[in-house]
């Protein structure tokens, strides 16, 4: 087991936990232009990890490339007890189905209702009419939906068309949408660079949350520094399409980080 | 005084290929007016002949009505075509449009292959369909109902490819990375994206199945163009009128209500 490995996997000292996802010499190259280059870390379950870097670092290709969005040419990534990169289409689909990811554009269906909105995060394990439109989707279903409204504070809008909302609360659908899969884990693809700094702190508070009263694991892209510091529990740095950096979030320091925000020094 | 600064040329240069490519369109054109369109003296003695006390469009007035309560039935009977080959074709025109797209599509020789069905259908005439049709179905509505089908998948299948092709791709993407089905992601994501456009075309495909209805009648496909045909094969000039009027009636009818239609909806 490697350095990082052992890092992730014992926490107080002593006590050893299952890591919730293993990486290890995880390459990706485009046209021979390599953009990962061999990346290792691991993550314990239960933490907000923040993953920095500067523009073209490589960190939105190493999220699609966890839940092969986007197909690694080479490593070993095991998540949630899969190995990832072994699984056939339709085990893939299954594992999706644990992963929640929230989106720099929220990607929703503009269309379409809230409730609507919010309802297709079943189709991570329902299928169907009954999984397309809230007006087709069982008792439950809408109940839970509601539930997860409730939960990011939009249970008054849920009629509303989705286009007719904020940016801000876009996003919140998005993450009540994400709540509606039941993830065992969250990606989060830079989910506040489209917000106003109020309402992406409050979104950021909202994953946070998450991590903290649900116990599940937290990816995110990072792109503001001092999010970073407040939001998460364990920070890593891309640069080169390496992990630069790797250490506590309460051990970090502000001059330390910035680096990996300034596009000139991190490339 | 500052000097004024000289104007560009009118004309930007041009090469030798564009020049001959210029030639060649303007001798095509010429061309074809020269093979093709009337001689003037023709058109107008033609046209004489219409106008004469016994020429066709003195005979159409008055138009006669008197057979309107047969020919009302002809014309519900060709808006019942139009409805019916217009609905199977727009449904059929759904999965075609489906594989036809590029990030849908299961795999590009599927994709090909049903681009160059929806191509096919849409090349050829509605005429000949029908023609096609009575052969496989006999004389009568079915083939009309056949013939409109089979345009329409052609038509629409074409609209509403582009539609989809439109769309913006992040909310597939989005349903896909949660686990979604293939069909759950069209049908969630990509419908409702594409619901206007997919209004707009159907409206204008309802149009054109009631216009093209009432040519079908002509080669024996059922509807209204039967009793036109026989009515000019008879010389019937003034119920022949009387049928095109109200066909006139049934086409802008058609064509307001889908107006409000659009107007309501989009």
């Amino acid at each position: 087991m490697n350095a990082h490995l052992a890092l992730a996997t014992t926490l107080n000292g002593s006590t050893k936990v299952e890591p919730v996802l293993v990486v290890s010499g995880l390459a990706k190259t485009f046209d021979d232009r390599s953009i990962l280059s061999g990346l290792d870390f691991a993550l314990a379950p239960g933490q907000s990890t923040a993953l920095i870097g500067a523009n073209g670092s490589g960190k939105s290709t190493l999220l699609k490339c966890l839940i092969r969005l986007i197909e690694p040419s080479d490593g070993k990534i095991e998540m949630l007890g899969r190995d990832v990169r072994g699984l056939a289409p339709r085990d893939l689909r299954a594992f999706r189905a644990q992963v929640g990811i929230v989106w720099q554009r929220h990607n929703l269906v503009p269309r379409l209702s809230v409730l609507s909105n919010v309802i297709h995060g079943v189709q991570s394990r329902l299928s169907g009419p009954r999984a397309w439109f809230q007006a087709l989707a069982p008792a439950e279903v809408r109940a839970e939906a509601m539930l997860c409204l409730v939960r990011v504070g939009l249970a008054d809008r849920a009629v509303a068309r989705v286009d007719s909302l904020s940016g801000g609360q876009q996003q919140r659908v998005a993450i009540a949408r994400m709540l509606m899969q039941r993830p065992a884990f969250i990606l989060a693809d830079e989910p506040d660079a489209s917000l106003d700094p109020q309402t992406g702190e409050e979104v950021m508070a909202l994953l946070l949350s998450l991590v903290r009263e649900k116990g599940l694991s937290l990816l995110m892209i990072s792109h503001r520094l001092e999010h970073t510091l407040e939001f998460s529990d364990r920070i890593l740095g891309i640069a080169q399409g390496r992990i630069a950096l790797d250490l506590p979030t309460a051990d970090a320091d502000a001059a330390g980080l910035r680096r990996f925000f300034d596009h000139q020094e991190a490339s | 005084m500052t000097d004024l600064p000289v104007p560009p040329a009118r004309f930007s240069h041009r090469s030798l290929p564009e020049y001959v490519a210029i030639l060649l369109v303007l001798a095509l054109v010429v061309s074809s007016l020269a093979a093709t369109a009337p001689a003037l003296d023709k058109l107008s003695r033609g046209i004489a002949r219409l106008f004469a006390p016994s020429g066709m469009l003195m005979q159409m007035f008055p138009p006669d009505f008197s057979r309107i309560v047969p020919i009302s039935w002809k014309l519900l009977e060709t808006l019942q075509m139009a409805v019916a080959g217009c609905f199977l074709g727009l449904l059929l025109a759904i999965p075609f449009a489906i594989l036809a797209t590029d990030r849908l599509s299961p795999h590009p020789v599927v994709r090909h292959f049903a681009r160059a069905v929806i191509a096919l259908f849409r090349t050829v005439p509605d005429l000949v369909w029908a023609i096609i049709f009575i052969i496989i179905v006999g004389l009568g509505p079915a083939a009309g109902v056949m013939a409109i089908m089979v345009d329409k998948i052609g038509f629409a299948g074409r609209f509403f490819a582009e539609a989809m092709e439109e769309t913006d791709p992040g909310p597939q993407d989005a349903l896909r990375a949660i686990g979604a089905s293939r069909l759950g992601t069209i049908v969630s994501s990509v419908f409702p994206a594409c619901l206007p456009s997919f209004t707009a075309t159907s409206l204008f495909a309802l149009e054109k199945s009631v216009r093209g209805s009432a040519a079908l009648g002509l080669v024996g496909a059922g509807g209204i163009g039967v009793d036109l045909k026989v009515a000019f094969d008879l010389f019937n000039y003034d119920e022949a009128l009387a049928i095109i009027l109200m066909m006139l009636v049934l086409v802008i009818a058609v064509e307001q209500g889908s107006g409000w239609i659009r107007r309501k909806l989009i």
